[in-house]
C-alpha cells in the first residue's frame, strides 16, 4: 500500500498515505477559529498522558461548539478529536488531521461540560456528537465519553467515516443512538483517491450497525470531477439503499473554505481549481438517492 | 400595588355588566377601581391552538396599506414626507386627519395627514429649528420666539443646572445619548384604561386621588403631585375633544371590539402627538383586546377576518408614527425609530398562558402587511408557552426576523404578569411603573481613562479626575483593575448626577401629562443607567490577565495603543475565565450605582443596551487592549466582539445569559443573526430548532434576544438596490430597523457581525 501511495504522490493525485502509528500527543498549536475555551488542559507529563490515552482517560481534542440542524438532531454539543487516518483532498478540517495538534482533555473535564449542557438537549431534543477527525482514532476515550453520557441520559452520536469501525466494540455501539457515517464514494478506485484508503471498511461497518439496529444517517459530499459521476453515485446510494436503518442522507456540496486551512498547515491542497456544484448537479446527485426510496437534503 | 378607586359605570349608571358596556364581562375588583390586569385576569380566553384559524388581508386592508406605501420611497429620498412648520404639536392641535376616510376602521393621525410631523418644541427648540433646516422648511419666527423668550424648554432647563463635570463627560463622550435634548420617551402610558372605563371614569378617579393629596401638607413634593394631577386631568379632558373632532365620545367606556382598539388608539395617540419621546410604546395590549374581540366573535358580531382586519388597521397607524427629529439623531438611533413596542405571550402567575388568538393576530400582520420595524413585536417567551404559539412566532420570526424575544420567567418573577417593554428590552408594570431613561457610559473608554490617569485618550484632555497613569511596560492586571474600580466610582457619581438633572427638568418643562395621568397615584420610578462596551471591557481584561499586554505612549506619554502578545479567552464563548470578568463589572458598576442618590428616590438599575450606537460610540474610543482599533464599533448591546464568538451562537448567548438580570433589571440584549440553513433541513425542522435555542437560551436565564434569519447575499444585495427591499427588516440590538434605511456604516457594521451558519 505504501508503494502504490507513493506512486500516488509521484503522480501528484490522490490522497497521501499516512501511518496510523502517528505521534499520538504532542504541542498543541493556536488556531483563530473554535478551540477548546472552557475546558481545562490536562497537565500530566508525557508518560502520563500516554497511560492515561490508552485507559480513554485522556483524549486530544481539537474543539468544541455547540450547533445546531447538523451533526444530528437538535441542539448538540459537538466534539472535535484530533487524527484521523484519511486525507481526504477535500478535507475542510485539515487541522484535525493530526493527533498532534489537540489539546489534552481528560473524559472527565469533557463530560463536565456535557453535564452543563444536559437542559439545553432536553429543551431541543439535542445531545452529544463526537466527531474529528476520526473519532474512532481514539476508541477508549470516545468508549468512556459515550458510556458517561449515557449514563446522563443524553442521545449520543458519532460522526466517522467508518474506515475505523473495526475499534467500535459492541459495547460502545450500544452506547450509541445515532451514526453519522460518511460513505465518501461508492467504487473502490475512487475511494482510494479520494481518502487515499481503502472502501470495504465503511461498507462493513454499516452493514454491522444496520444488522444490529442503529440508525444511521449517511453523508456524502459532492466534489466535481472526483465524486460526481453517475455510477458512482449510483453505487453509494444502492448500498445505503440496503441499509435499513439508514432515517436520512445528506448529500454536502463542495465549498472552498478550507482552501487557507491548508494554506496555513504548509499542506498541498489539489482542489484549487474545483467549482463549487452546480444547483444543477446537486439536483440530480440528490434525486439518484431520492430514486432509491431514501430521505435526501 | 395600590389601586385607585374609580367610580366606573358599574356605580354611575348600576350594573351595567348586564346590559352595557361591560355586558358579559366577570365582575371583580376591577369594578371598583382601575386594575386593568384584574379585568384581563378574570375574563380573557387562553388559547393553545396552532395558527390555522388566522384570516390572511381584505381588498380593504391591503388598498389602504398600497396607499401609504406609495408615500414611502419619497420620504426614505427626502428624510422626511412632510412637516408642519406652523403649530406645534399637541393633543388638540390639529384637525382630524386620514389616509383614506371612507375604509379606515381605525382612525386618527398625529396631524392633519399621514406622515406629516409636527414640531413639539417642549423637549429643545434647538432640534426643531436643525430639523427644518435641514430638512429644508421655514423656521416660524413667531413660534421660535415663544420657545425661545416666553416659554422654556426642558433643554434649556438642563443646561441651566448642570455642573462642569458633568458637561465634560457629555463632550468627551465617557457619558453618552442623554435625553436632554430631546424627549425621554420609555414611558408606557395604561391605554387600554381608556377602553374598559372610559376618560370620564378616569378622570373620576384622578379626582378622587387629588382629594388625598389635598389633605396632605402643602410641602415641596405634594406640591408637585397636584399640579400634575391637575395637568393629568387637563390632558384627560384634552383627550375626549381630540377624539371628539374624530366623532367620538370616549367619555364611556368601549362597547365592542372595534370601540376598544378605536379607545385604546385615540390614548396613545394623544400620546405621540403631545411627547416626541425616544421610545413610544405601547405596553401589553392584544390579550386586554382579545376580551372585547372574543366577545364580538362569540356574539356572532364580527368574524375572524374582520377580529383581523382591525388589528391589521390598529397596526397600520402604529407603523406610521412620526416624530421630527435630525439626522444626528438617527446617527445615533439609526432607522428613525419609534419603538411602539408591543408585548405578546407570557405565562400569568397562575399559570395559565396569556397567549390568546389576538397574540397571534398581532403577529399575522407581519404577513397580512409585509414586515416592518413598527411596531417593534416583542414576545415574552417561556419554555411553557403553548406549542402551537412557539411554533408560529419561530415561523413568522425566519419569514420575517421582525420579533424580538425576552424571558417572560424573569420579567414575570421581577415586575409580575401585566408588565410590559418599553423601547427595548426595559420591563415595567403598566400603568404602575415608570423609568427615568438614562442613556448609558461608555465602559471601554473608562478603562483607558484609567490606565491615562483620568486623560482622554483621543484628545488628550483631563477629563476625570487626575491620578497618576500606569508606568511600566507590562500592564498588570491587578494595577489595571484597582484603577478601573476607583474610575468607576467617578463615572458612576458623575452620571447619576447628570441624570437627576435631566430628569427634574423634563418632569418641570416636558411633563407626559397623558401617559401619567394612564398610571396610578403610587408608581415605582426606576433611574435607568446604561452600559456600552462590556464586551470590549472584558476581553480587554482578559488579555491584560492571560496575556501580556505592553502600552505603547505617545510623545506626551499618553497611552494610545497596546501591543498584545499571546492568547487570551475571550467573552462569547460560554468560558467562565472571560464571561466572569464580564459579570464582574455589570455588578461592581451597579453597585456603584446603588451608592448615588437619585431623584424623586427612583430605584437604581442599568442596562447592557447599545441600541444601534455601538457603532458611534466605537467612533469616539481609542485603540483598545484586546485588539480592537480607534473607531472600530463595539458589539452592540451585551454581544460578544464581533468574530470572537467561535463556539456555536448558543454558546455566544450562554456567555451573555451568565450577566445576571438581578444586577442589569432594565435588561440585557443579545442580537444574533443565522441564515435559514444553519436552522435545518426543512421549515419544520428549522422552526422547531429554533423554538429549541429559544428554549434552551430562556431556560439559562438569557434575558433577551433578536433574530434574524438572513442570508449575507439578501443584505449585499440590499445595500446596492435599496429599491428592492423598501420593507427588508432586520432586528438590532432591542429593536428592529428597515435595513435600507441605516446608514451605510451602520449596514456595514451589521454584515461584519458574526452569521452563524451552522447554529
Amino acid at each position: 500500500m505504501n508503494a502504490t501511495a507513493a506512486q500516488r504522490e509521484a503522480d501528484e493525485v490522490g490522497a497521501p498515505v499516512v501511518e496510523l502509528g502517528v505521534p499520538l500527543v504532542g504541542g498543541s498549536n493556536h488556531r483563530s477559529t473554535a478551540g477548546t475555551a472552557g475546558l481545562d488542559v490536562s497537565e500530566a507529563d508525557r508518560v502520563e498522558r500516554f497511560a492515561q490515552m490508552r485507559a480513554g482517560e485522556l483524549g486530544s481534542l481539537h474543539s468544541w461548539e455547540l450547533v445546531t440542524a447538523v451533526d444530528g438532531p437538535g441542539t448538540r454539543l459537538t466534539t472535535f478529536l484530533s487524527g484521523c487516518p484519511l486525507r481526504c483532498l477535500y478535507c475542510h478540517n485539515p487541522d484535525t488531521m493530526e493527533m498532534r495538534r489537540g489539546e489534552p482533555i481528560t473524559a472527565d473535564e469533557l463530560l463536565g461540560r456535557i453535564r452543563r449542557y444536559r437542559p439545553i438537549f432536553e429543551v431541543t431534543g439535542g445531545g452529544l456528537t463526537i466527531s474529528g477527525g476520526e473519532p474512532l482514532m481514539q476508541p477508549a476515550f470516545v468508549a468512556r465519553v459515550l458510556r458517561g453520557a449515557k449514563e446522563l441520559g443524553i442521545h449520543t452520536a458519532i460522526d466517522t467515516s467508518g474506515y475505523l469501525g473495526a475499534h467500535c466494540t459492541d459495547a460502545m455501539l450500544d452506547d450509541l443512538d445515532l451514526v453519522l457515517l460518511d460513505v465518501k464514494s461508492g467504487d473502490e478506485e475512487t475511494y482510494k483517491r479520494v481518502t487515499g484508503r481503502e472502501l470495504a471498511p465503511t461498507l462493513d461497518f454499516g452493514c454491522r450497525l444496520a444488522a444490529r439496529g442503529t440508525e444511521i444517517w449517511v453523508r456524502f459530499v459532492l466534489v466535481p470531477g472526483l465524486t460526481d459521476d453517475v455510477e458512482n453515485v449510483e453505487r453509494v446510494a444502492a448500498y445505503v439503499a440496503s441499509l435499513s436503518t439508514v432515517t436520512r442522507v445528506e448529500v454536502l456540496p463542495f465549498h472552498q473554505m478550507g482552501r487557507d486551512k491548508w494554506d496555513a498547515l504548509g499542506m498541498r491542497y489539489e482542489l484549487d481549481e474545483t467549482p463549487a456544484p452546480s444547483p444543477e448537479l446537486v439536483a440530480r446527485v440528490r434525486e439518484q438517492f431520492r430514486a432509491q426510496g431514501l430521505t435526501t437534503y | 400595588m395600590t389601586t385607585t378607586a374609580v367610580p366606573g359605570p358599574s356605580t354611575i349608571d348600576g350594573p351595567e355588566n348586564e346590559t352595557g358596556p361591560w355586558q358579559g364581562f366577570v365582575t371583580g375588583p376591577w369594578t371598583d377601581g382601575v386594575d386593568v390586569r384584574d379585568f384581563i385576569q378574570r375574563n380573557y380566553t387562553p388559547y393553545t391552538g396552532d395558527a390555522s384559524f388566522l384570516a390572511g388581508p381584505t381588498e380593504r386592508t391591503t388598498g389602504i396599506w398600497a396607499r401609504l406605501s406609495e408615500m414611502f420611497p419619497a420620504e426614505r429620498e427626502r428624510g422626511v414626507y412632510d412637516i408642519d412648520n406652523t403649530t406645534p404639536g399637541s393633543i388638540t392641535s390639529h384637525p382630524a386627519g386620514y389616509i383614506d376616510q371612507d375604509n379606515e376602521l381605525v382612525v386618527g393621525l398625529q396631524t392633519d395627514a399621514p406622515l406629516k410631523r409636527a414640531m413639539i418644541p417642549n423637549g429643545g427648540w434647538r432640534m426643531v429649528e436643525t430639523s427644518l433646516t435641514t430638512y429644508g422648511f421655514d423656521i416660524p419666527q413667531d413660534i421660535k420666539r415663544i420657545f425661545t423668550e416666553y416659554r422654556k424648554t426642558h433643554n434649556a432647563g438642563v443646561f441651566d443646572v448642570y455642573p462642569p463635570n458633568v458637561r465634560a463627560a457629555r463632550s468627551s463622550h465617557i457619558i453618552t445619548g442623554l435625553p436632554d435634548a430631546y424627549g425621554r420617551g420609555r414611558i408606557i402610558g395604561d391605554y387600554r384604561r381608556v377602553a374598559l372605563y372610559g376618560v370620564d371614569g378616569l378622570i373620576a378617579a384622578k379626582k378622587i386621588e387629588r382629594h388625598e393629596l389635598d389633605m396632605e401638607r402643602s410641602v415641596e413634593d405634594v406640591i408637585r403631585d397636584r399640579e400634575e394631577n391637575a395637568e393629568q386631568i387637563r390632558a384627560l379632558t384634552e383627550l375626549k375633544v381630540m377624539a371628539a373632532s374624530y366623532g367620538y365620545d370616549i367619555s364611556r367606556p368601549a362597547a365592542t371590539a372595534r370601540e376598544a382598539v378605536q379607545w385604546l388608539y385615540f390614548a396613545y395617540l394623544g400620546a405621540v402627538k403631545e411627547q416626541n419621546g425616544a421610545a413610544m410604546s405601547l405596553g401589553r395590549t392584544s390579550t386586554f383586546l382579545d376580551v372585547y374581540l372574543q366577545r364580538d366573535l362569540e356574539a356572532g358580531r364580527i368574524t375572524e377576518s374582520e377580529a383581523q382586519e382591525l388589528i391589521d388597521d390598529l397596526v397600520i397607524k402604529l407603523r406610521i408614527v412620526r416624530f421630527l427629529r435630525t439626522p444626528e439623531y438617527d446617527a445615533l438611533f439609526s432607522g428613525d425609530p419609534t419603538w411602539v413596542t408591543e408585548s405578546i405571550g407570557g405565562i400569568g402567575e397562575d399559570g395559565r398562558p396569556l397567549v390568546t388568538k389576538n397574540s397571534f393576530r398581532f403577529l399575522q400582520t407581519l404577513y397580512n402587511l409585509g414586515p416592518a420595524p413598527e411596531p417593534n413585536l416583542t414576545v415574552l417567551w417561556s419554555n411553557r408557552l403553548p406549542a402551537g404559539f412557539k411554533a408560529f412566532c419561530a415561523q413568522v420570526s425566519i419569514d420575517t426576523s421582525a420579533i424580538q424575544y425576552e424571558s417572560d420567567e424573569l420579567i414575570r418573577g421581577a415586575w409580575g404578569d401585566d408588565s410590559a417593554i418599553a423601547c427595548c428590552v426595559s420591563a415595567m408594570r403598566v400603568g404602575k411603573q415608570m423609568q427615568f431613561f438614562g442613556a448609558r457610559v461608555n465602559v471601554a473608554k473608562s478603562l483607558l481613562y484609567s490606565i491615562n490617569g483620568g486623560r482622554d485618550e483621543v484628545s488628550g484632555k483631563q477629563v476625570a479626575p487626575v491620578t497618576a497613569p500606569v508606568d511600566g511596560d507590562v500592564l498588570d492586571y491587578d494595577d489595571v483593575r484597582a484603577r478601573f474600580d476607583s474610575l468607576m466610582d467617578w463615572l458612576a457619581e458623575t452620571y447619576v448626577d447628570a441624570l437627576n438633572c435631566v430628569h427634574y427638568m423634563h418632569d418641570k418643562y416636558a411633563y407626559e401629562r397623558l401617559e401619567m395621568a394612564l398610571h396610578d397615584r403610587s408608581i415605582l420610578r426606576t433611574m435607568a443607567c446604561g452600559i456600552a462596551g462590556l464586551s470590549v471591557v472584558a476581553d480587554s481584561l482578559s488579555a491584560i490577565k492571560y496575556a501580556t499586554v505592553r502600552p505603547v505612549r505617545d510623545e506626551t506619554g499618553l497611552v494610545v495603543d497596546y501591543v498584545t502578545e499571546g492568547d487570551f479567552p475571550t467573552y462569547g464563548n460560554d468560558d467562565d475565565r472571560a464571561d466572569d470578568i464580564a459579570v464582574e463589572i455589570v455588578r461592581d458598576f451597579m453597585e456603584k450605582i446603588r451608592a448615588q442618590k437619585t431623584y424623586r428616590s427612583s430605584l437604581h438599575t442599568q442596562s447592557v443596551l447599545t441600541i444601534t450606537s455601538n457603532v458611534v460610540y466605537g467612533k469616539s474610543t481609542g485603540n483598545t487592549p484586546d485588539g480592537r482599533r480607534l473607531g472600530e464599533p463595539f458589539a452592540p448591546g451585551a454581544n460578544p466582539m464581533n468574530g470572537r464568538d467561535s463556539h456555536g451562537m448558543l454558546a455566544s448567548a450562554l456567555s451573555v445569559a451568565k450577566l445576571p438580570y438581578s444586577e442589569a433589571m432594565d435588561g440585557i440584549s443579545l442580537t444574533s443573526t443565522v441564515v435559514p440553513s444553519g436552522l435545518g433541513r426543512t421549515k419544520d425542522e428549522q422552526v422547531a430548532n429554533l423554538v429549541g435555542l429559544l428554549d434552551g437560551y430562556t431556560v439559562s436565564a438569557g434575558f433577551h434576544v433578536n433574530i434574524n434569519v438572513l442570508n449575507r447575499d439578501t443584505l449585499e444585495d440590499a445595500m446596492e438596490h435599496p429599491e428592492k427591499y423598501p420593507q427588508l427588516t432586520i432586528r438590532v440590538s432591542g429593536y428592529a430597523v428597515n435595513f435600507v434605511r441605516l446608514t451605510r456604516e451602520q449596514q456595514l457594521d451589521v454584515l461584519s457581525r458574526t452569521f452563524h451558519g451552522g447554529l
